[in-house]
């Protein structure tokens, strides 16, 4: 049976569950399907679920831990009467009206929901170098989750790939186990907030290879080193490491809408200036899937309002 | 505590999954681990829908080193599906119910 709302978010990060908030005291109603398990970042509460302390959302004097976080949102969401469903969506026709969403057999004849609107907060998930020792070595020391895999390289040598916040703060995380991390970033020099790099650049364990990318991961059953390379020269050296933390960037969850929603050559949604619209009417976009400038918590959060009052107001303009 | 899924040590790990009737698939895990405690309502489901075909232990990394680095555990979550006390697949990282459990029929 297919279930009718007047309101469907996809995605559960700060951005869907600020839609969510806002839709709910609206009284709209609102599904938030939430995603499912996962370890590179497209998981139910989106990508804080894998982080630690949380310094700048600001509220928070002595700052919060992610996960804890994205529970409060969670459970101020479901105060107010937002339902959530733990699933992925599989397929979603945006031509339709009301618009259809399938979970589960995306060749089902019958969509799962119906919605009159649409929220796409679906956010963005780590990007992995690509290298063809990198899926086999996945869980055998390279890691796309520094919070739940540091403990295993008490006192070996490991290195963090990447050169923006997330980088140099895995980096810092890993330095509480790591004998030694050493950061390998493309460009002569980081991308993160000043505040971040400071910490790095003068923790004793840190030290950064510039200009340099990692060419192949080495080891038969687990990780042994890698073979890096200078983008300068080209001059190619090994680097004996126990573990790989990959923390390159993004890339956004935006599959399920290839060819319905307008993207940019990225990925990223685009929405029309100052609202949360997309290119169908009714259907508006929030959070990272849509924003590769800021890209935080707090602007997801903003963005998500944004959805949640352009909705409402859509919403009213239809009925009246 | 759970019902269906038992807790294991690095004392009562070898006797019971070699004496194991069935199947046992072993979830390493850790407290600090954000992504095991999302797949640990699911466990606990697959556990009691498909108590007949397998048995789900838990293993605390923490608190059980030894098995843990004697299978090469170095990320979590880990499962590994055990038959007749030999290992025989390893999934690693938090996956959905219906993934895992395509994972895992896939070795029953």
């Amino acid at each position: 049976m297919t279930q009718s709302r007047h309101v469907i978010i996809v995605g559960s990060g700060p951005a869907g569950l600020t839609a969510a908030i806002y839709t709910a005291r609206a009284q709209l109603e609102p599904l938030v399907i939430e995603g499912e398990p996962s370890s590179t970042s497209d998981q139910p509460g989106g990508q804080l679920m894998l982080t630690t302390e949380v310094e700048n959302f600001p509220g928070f004097v002595d700052g919060i831990m992610g996960p804890e976080l994205m529970q409060a949102f969670r459970g101020q969401a479901a105060r107010f009467g937002a339902e959530f469903e733990t699933a992925k969506v599989s397929r979603i026709d945006l031509e339709s009206r009301p618009f259809r969403l399938w979970i589960g057999d995306p060749d089902a004849a019958e969509p799962t929901y119906e919605a009159d609107a649409v929220i796409v907060a679906t956010g963005a998930q780590s990007l992995m170098l690509g290298l063809p020792n990198e899926e086999r070595l996945l869980g055998h020391g390279v890691s796309t989750c520094a919070t739940c895999d540091g403990f295993f390289f008490r006192d070996l040598p490991i290195v963090v790939v990447g050169g923006g916040d997330s980088a140099l703060e895995e980096a810092l995380f890993l330095t509480r186990f790591a004998n030694s991390v050493t950061i390998v970033h493309r460009r002569e020099e980081f991308r993160a907030s000043k505040v971040m790099q400071q910490r790095a650049l003068e923790h004793p364990k840190i030290t950064v290879r510039w200009n340099s990318t990692v060419v192949d991961i080495l080891g038969e059953n687990k990780v042994t080193g890698i073979i890096l390379e200078d983008t300068v020269n080209g001059e190619r050296d090994e680097l004996d490491v126990s573990g790989v933390f990959v923390a390159i960037g993004h890339r956004p969850n935006t599959d399920l809408f290839k060819g319905q929603l307008t993207m940019e050559d990225t990925g990223y949604l685009v929405t029309e200036a100052a609202t949360t619209a997309t290119n169908i009417d009714g259907v508006f976009a929030c959070g990272d899937v849509q924003d590769h400038r800021y890209r935080q918590a707090i602007t997801a959060a903003g963005s998500g309002c944004m959805a949640a009052i352009d909705v409402e107001r859509w919403l009213e303009s239809r009925a009246g | 505590m759970s019902e269906h899924i038992t807790n294991l040590t690095d004392a009562s790990f070898d006797e019971h999954v070699k004496s194991a009737d069935l199947p046992v698939l072993v979830d390493f895990w850790a407290e600090w681990c954000g992504p095991c405690k999302m797949i640990a309502p699911i466990l606990e489901e697959i556990a009691s829908e498909h108590g007949d075909k397998l048995e789900i232990v838990k293993l605390n990394i923490d608190d059980n080193l030894d098995i843990t680095r004697r299978f090469d555990v170095m990320s979590i979550p880990t499962l590994i599906l055990f038959k007749d006390g030999e290992p025989q697949a390893r999934m690693v990282g938090a996956k959905g119910k219906g993934q895992l459990l395509q994972e895992i029929s896939a070795h029953l």
